[in-house]
């Protein structure tokens, strides 16, 4: 009888998702950037429901003022800003994502072989790690941005193919964004493997690699997830700046940093040029960072402890 | 003490080192070399005389040995002719490099001014409308896109208030009173000390908190110590340990904010520098700006490391080098 009347207890994903939704401004930044992702996939229909056309050049109706055919204005080629926005959403937001991605893995291999192999594989893979965070991340990135990719060797196919820039600043923001994830992964290893469930699997015989994916990765879970999305905002950011400074993404594919590259010359006579692109960034990255914010209190409530909550 | 220092001393030179034959090889990678230059400003060069002048400037040498050879000439003091600026590399490099520093101390002893009082009066009040509001700006200025920063100054400051010049220095303007030269300062170094301020604000107040719950901090108070007796007389010498320790840390990330706000702003320092040098196939340039660029941030990291052993008793430098 008694037990029939016992409150229903909660799975630990339900206490999670009940501590996320307790942190209002990070609810608030998923319901953004949920709109944001849905307009900026939907752009090719929003598109073609408006009757407009993102390429278009109107060289009669350059910098043409907000109207009800054009939301947001045209740009100096007569293009609609509203639609090139949504389009430069795309290419932002895959580049960010794709990037963070690609960056945990490289940062979740590294340090959990580092952690739990240690000895020299540690020491050369750590010294690596504190190699790359003390280099001046932004000339470097610059420096790889502007390498020729056909005398790395790249067929000229790949050189060629308009995607190039997408791919190659996906590639050189990974290289540099791996080693928070590096660090924070090593040191949660470190701590777990010596405890009980590692060491049984262990005296059960299984091998380094078992033992590296089925106990110890399913445990790094909560880490990494906080770490990374902790990291969107910043490779959003890098990716702007990079792409603003003229050598990331190339024109005419659209994203929110090269939509930017021309603004400072036109801000006297399209001042909104150069506002919403970079609202539109600041808006995606403090959503991201809340995001994480809200993630980390929600998955490590010591964590709030810690910070006197 | 003094063989702490040696041996990261020599850590750093190490990485310099490697660095330095990366970055070599890197802008080897580069479009174009300096022969494919001379073609273009010179339509009558053959393919004979382009071949000629390559083994000239062995360039139809193997990676390694030009690198050997530019690093010897380097030691010796030659750092080679910057092709932008007509004159050897040293005489571009120092007036941009005074500059640079001119702009980053001043942004960041700014920054420090106003994100060390707002963490430390958010740490204190924690979970009140002040910490909301603080962590709320601080936020927003980790976010913010620091290029659209300084252009939305400029749309501001510029374009509708006409107070401060868009860009550029006193020099091209031919100004020569001290406010004038000022005004040319105003917009990059608010540029960057807001883009400074939320990180500064946000270790201050993370560092503060975990010291106000020490046990210390509970004695000072159970002895009847008044509450800003407490804060700034025991806990904040305990919680400067951490942020001393990254701001040290962070002179990478200050640069590239630099280069960020110097490109914006037309400012003729080492960022603008650095990023002009690459863009123009400035080889021997864009070499030692980046040489210099990457000796700051180990420069950085040492300090960090001196200061996190010298300011916190507990910790020996024997600890530190494992």
């Amino acid at each position: 009888m008694s037990i029939a009347h016992s409150p229903p207890v909660d799975t630990p994903t339900k206490i999670v998702f009940n501590r996320f939704l307790r942190h209002r401004l990070a609810l608030v930044s998923a319901v953004l950037l949920g709109l944001l992702v849905l307009l900026s996939t939907a752009a090719p229909l929003i598109e073609a429901a408006l009757d407009l056309d993102a390429d278009a050049v109107n060289l009669f109706g350059r910098y043409s003022a907000p109207s009800m055919e054009h939301w947001l204005g045209t740009d100096e080629l007569g293009r609609d800003v509203f639609i090139r926005l949504l389009y430069g959403g795309r290419v932002s937001l895959f580049v960010g994502l794709t990037a963070t991605i690609t960056a945990a893995i490289i940062g979740t291999t590294i340090g959990i072989m580092s952690g739990y192999i240690g000895g020299r594989v540690d020491a050369l893979f750590m010294r690596v790690t504190d190699g790359v965070i003390s280099l001046p991340v932004l000339p470097l990135l610059i420096v790889l941005a502007a390498i020729d990719l056909g005398k790395v060797g790249l067929p000229e196919s790949m050189v060629d193919n308009e995607n190039v820039s997408l791919y190659r600043i996906v590639a050189i923001v990974a290289l540099v964004g791996w080693t928070t994830v590096a660090r924070l992964v090593r040191a949660t290893t470190l701590a777990l493997k010596t405890r009980p469930f590692v060491l049984a699997a262990k005296a059960q015989g299984a091998g380094s690699l078992r033992i590296m994916l089925r106990h110890i990765l399913p445990n790094l879970a909560s880490p990494i997830i906080v770490a990374t999305t902790l990291s969107v905002g910043n490779v959003i950011l890098l990716e702007s700046v990079l792409s603003f400074l003229g050598l990331g993404i190339q024109p005419p594919l659209p994203s929110w940093g090269n939509l930017l590259t021309g603004a400072q010359e036109t801000i006297w006579e399209a001042p909104g040029l150069a506002f919403y692109p970079g609202l539109l960034i600041f808006v995606t990255v403090i959503a991201f960072n809340f995001i994480g914010d809200g993630l980390q209190d929600a998955l490590d409530p010591r964590a709030q402890d810690r910070r006197g909550g | 003490m003094l063989s702490f220092l040696a041996r990261r001393s020599f850590h750093s030179l190490i990485v310099l080192f490697v660095m330095s034959f990366v970055i070599y090889g890197l802008i080897g990678l580069m479009p174009g070399d300096p022969v494919d230059l001379m073609i273009s400003a010179d339509p009558e060069i053959t393919s004979e005389d382009a071949i000629r002048l390559r083994a000239i400037y062995g360039l139809d040498q193997p990676l390694w040995s030009r690198y050997l050879h530019w690093l010897g000439a380097a030691i010796s003091g030659d750092l080679g002719y910057s092709r932008l600026y007509a004159q050897p590399v040293w005489d571009a490099i120092l007036p941009a490099l005074g500059n640079t520093l001119g702009l980053l101390i001043s942004s960041l002893t700014l920054a420090l001014m106003i994100a060390l009082p707002a963490g430390i009066l958010a740490a204190t009040r924690p979970y009140t409308l002040s910490d909301y509001g603080i962590n709320l700006a601080a936020f927003a200025g980790i976010s913010v896109p620091p290029f659209w920063l300084g252009i939305l100054l400029i749309l501001f400051f510029s374009v509708t208030l006409g107070w401060f010049p868009a860009g550029g220095t006193a020099d091209a303007g031919g100004a020569t009173e001290l406010w004038e030269r000022l005004q040319y300062l105003v917009l990059p170094v608010a540029s960057l000390t807001i883009a400074g301020i939320g990180g500064h604000t946000r270790y201050m107040r993370a560092s503060m908190i975990e010291v106000l719950r020490q046990d210390y901090i509970r004695t000072a108070r159970a002895k009847g110590l008044s509450e800003s007796r407490v804060v700034l007389g025991h806990a904040l010498r305990n919680a400067m340990i951490p942020v001393v320790t990254v701001i040290a840390l962070d002179l990478g990330v200050l640069f590239s904010g630099a280069l960020i706000t110097e490109t914006v702003f037309a400012y003729p320092g080492m960022g603008k520098l650095i990023f002009d040098a690459i863009m123009g196939n400035d080889y021997n340039l864009a070499l030692v700006g980046l040489l210099l660029a990457t000796a700051l941030t180990l420069v950085g990291n040492l300090l960090a490391d001196i200061a996190y052993a010298s300011l916190d008793p507990r910790i020996s430098y024997a600890e530190l080098d494992q």
